[in-house]
């Protein structure tokens, strides 16, 4: 048996010294402590949301969740109009943003000259950059008299009147221009950036092999966006559309300037609504009793837990595409 | 000189009268650019239907180039651009009124890398089917995704996880799956583009064995680096060789085992004997 030279087995101290020396160990603990803090941090979030609304969930306990009765002088607080306008007003954002998103995506990355995809690319790129008060301004002043209100007003005459043949309950009135609809529009302006960018850089990452098979077998460009290079980038289009909703969610100056701000349950789209963030950002200063101060934080609660709650939900659903697709990772 | 025993046994079928053989395709006084590059300069040559026919040459002579153009392949390079013609049963490819999407149907195309789409086998092989027949019956397709799959001896690996996806399979199960794939849509010729660069021995013998089973119904193309693969598998060999202006040219074609054993050109010799390159 041959013996193993003496300069390979080190003693652990050697070990340790070394590893201590070219940093493997501090590099570790400095890894570890950062990940550590942010999950307490996460977790402090929750505590802190939890402790401070106590007062409001034991005087009202899941009441205030399914009530829609918000009346801060009755020291009544139901939140269901809140949820529901965030939750509307997200998912209409979303559903207008994402054709264009993918239009524009599929138009970067296929159809557009390649001189012109950067200059093109960063145009809509800028639009993330640009503050969400500004949106909300523009939204309010600009955009809402000269594209939402006659949209709605042509929406609510076509479908949303009640003798009309067809009638969507969802879309009748009264309708004021500031509405549910309003805000989801000008959400969906404000996630397309992002869902834009985060898909065509999907797109472009789809490998050149995957469309050259698909055009050596006969497809038309066409048909090999929507059969080969969509359904690769799924998992990965799949995230930027979570992206984009937990924008939407979050998002407060913007939607509470075009919303309505009006504290009922809403029966339609075009109906004036509030929002979770729009009510803390409204209330939060005039909020004089310590229930109303502890119904806003409830209601912040709530919107940490849907989002981190959407966050996993949206995470697994790319985890089980990209399962399925094992050579692809988003 | 074994390569010539070899070659001559799979070139035993064809005699002297081949070169009578139909033109299944031709290429005629084809140049390829990029850009103001010329990658490939002047070249004529015939493919011959239901032969194997090799192009082989040193790296960057305009191979790929070449074959890329037998299917229009060379299209999707923005820069690319031809000039003189290439007949397919005597319609210029590239002529004015031709539908490319037509030709890439007719003139199917094998990479180098294998590349599966990442969807299960039968959907890999039913690919190519669907688009041309959206509403083939399902009995039919799976009809076809057989006997695809038993062409590139594939089946017998495959028949009971057709659902599981493509991209599970080994490198040489794969490029087998990506040949099932082409054949699927019964194209007149076959172009392969060094097949077996990717694979273990093993996986080229399978995939060579193949491409002899497969040249009863199909006319095959194929680029290769490997000097026994084409002595042994080809019926004709055609030798390119880059110019001094790095242009790619033809500088012999001829039937295999005359350019193994007496090429009429002494840099095809010292190629097909490891000399050069
Ligand atoms: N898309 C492209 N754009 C510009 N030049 C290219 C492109 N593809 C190939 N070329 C050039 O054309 C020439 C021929 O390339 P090609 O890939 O056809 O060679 P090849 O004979 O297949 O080489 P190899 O044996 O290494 O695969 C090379 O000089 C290469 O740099
Ligand atoms: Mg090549």
């Amino acid at each position: 048996m041959t013996s193993i030279p003496a300069s390979v087995v080190r003693s652990p101290s050697a070990r340790l010294g070394r590893a201590l020396a070219h940093g493997d160990v501090p590099y570790r603990l400095i890894t570890v402590a950062a990940s550590i803090v942010l999950i307490l941090l996460v977790v402090s979030f929750g505590l802190m949301l939890w402790i401070t609304s106590a007062p409001t969930r034991t005087q009202f306990g899941l009441q205030s969740l399914i009530s829609s009765d918000w009346n801060p002088s009755g020291e009544i607080f139901g939140s269901l109009p809140f949820v529901v306008g965030t939750l509307l007003t997200s998912l209409v954002g979303l559903a207008i943003a994402l054709p264009f998103s993918l239009s524009i995506a599929i138009f970067l990355v296929e159809l557009c000259p390649p001189r012109l995809r950067g200059p093109v690319g960063t145009m809509v790129e800028l639009l993330a950059a640009i503050p969400s008060v500004v949106y909300g301004l523009w939204g309010l002043f600009a955009f809402i008299p000269a594209v939402v209100k006659p949209l709605g007003d042509f929406l609510l005459k076509l479908l949303g009147t009640p003798t009309n043949f067809i009638y969507l309950p969802f879309l009748s009135g009264p309708f004021f221009g500031t509405s549910i609809f309003a805000s989801g529009v000008i959400l969906a302006i404000m996630v397309v950036p992002s869902i834009t960018a985060i898909t065509r850089d999907v797109l472009l990452a789809v490998p050149a092999a995957q469309r050259e098979a698909s055009f050596a077998l006969g497809a038309t460009h066409s048909e090999t966006i929507s059969k080969v290079i969509l359904p690769y980038g799924m998992s990965g289009i799949l995230g930027a559309i979570i992206l984009g909703l937990g924008r939407a969610l979050g998002e407060t100056m913007a939607v509470t300037m075009t919303v309505g701000n009006v504290s009922e349950l809403p029966t339609s789209l075009l109906n004036p609504g509030y929002t979770m963030s729009s009510v803390i950002a409204n209330e939060w200063g005039e909020a004089r009793s310590l229930l109303h101060s502890s119904a806003l934080l409830e209601i912040g609660l709530m919107l940490f837990a849907t989002s981190l709650l959407l966050n996993v939900l949206a995470r697994l659903l790319v985890w089980s595409v990209s399962r399925k697709n094992p050579d692809q990772r988003g | 000189m074994s390569e010539t025993k070899m070659s001559t046994a799979s070139n035993g079928s064809t005699g002297a009268q081949a070169n009578d053989v139909y033109q299944k395709m031709h290429a005629e006084n084809l140049s390829i650019y990029y850009g103001k590059f010329r990658a490939v300069a002047e070249v004529t040559v015939p493919v011959r239907e239901k032969m194997i026919t090799a192009i082989i040459g040193p790296s960057g002579c305009g191979k790929s180039t070449l074959l890329r153009s037998f299917n229009r392949m060379n299209d999707l390079v923005a820069v690319a651009r031809v000039s003189g013609k290439i007949m397919l049963d005597g319609l210029d490819i590239y002529g004015t009124d031709v539908d490319v999407v037509e030709v890439r149907r007719r003139v199917g195309m094998v990479f180098q890398r294998p590349n599966p789409f990442p969807k299960s086998i039968y959907d890999n092989v039913a690919y190519g089917v669907k688009l041309n027949n959206t509403r083939i019956r399902k009995g039919d397709l799976d009809a076809i995704v057989e006997d695809s799959l038993q062409g590139a001896a594939l089946w017998d690996e495959v028949k009971d996880k057709l659902k599981q996806s493509g991209t599970a399979l080994s490198g040489g199960q794969q490029q087998r799956l990506c040949i099932a794939r082409a054949i699927a849509t019964h194209p007149d010729v076959l172009l392969m583009d060094e097949p077996c660069a990717a694979l273990d021995p093993i996986a080229t013998v399978k995939v060579e064995e193949l491409m002899q089973e497969l040249k009863k119904q199909f006319t095959i193309v194929i680029v290769t680096h490997n000097m026994q693969q084409a002595a042994r598998a080809s019926d004709y060999t055609m030798m390119m060789m880059m110019r001094s202006d790095r242009a790619g040219e033809m500088i012999e074609f001829d039937q295999t085992k005359k350019i193994f054993t007496n090429p009429r050109d002494k840099r095809t010799e010292d190629y097909v004997n490891g000399r050069f390159g």
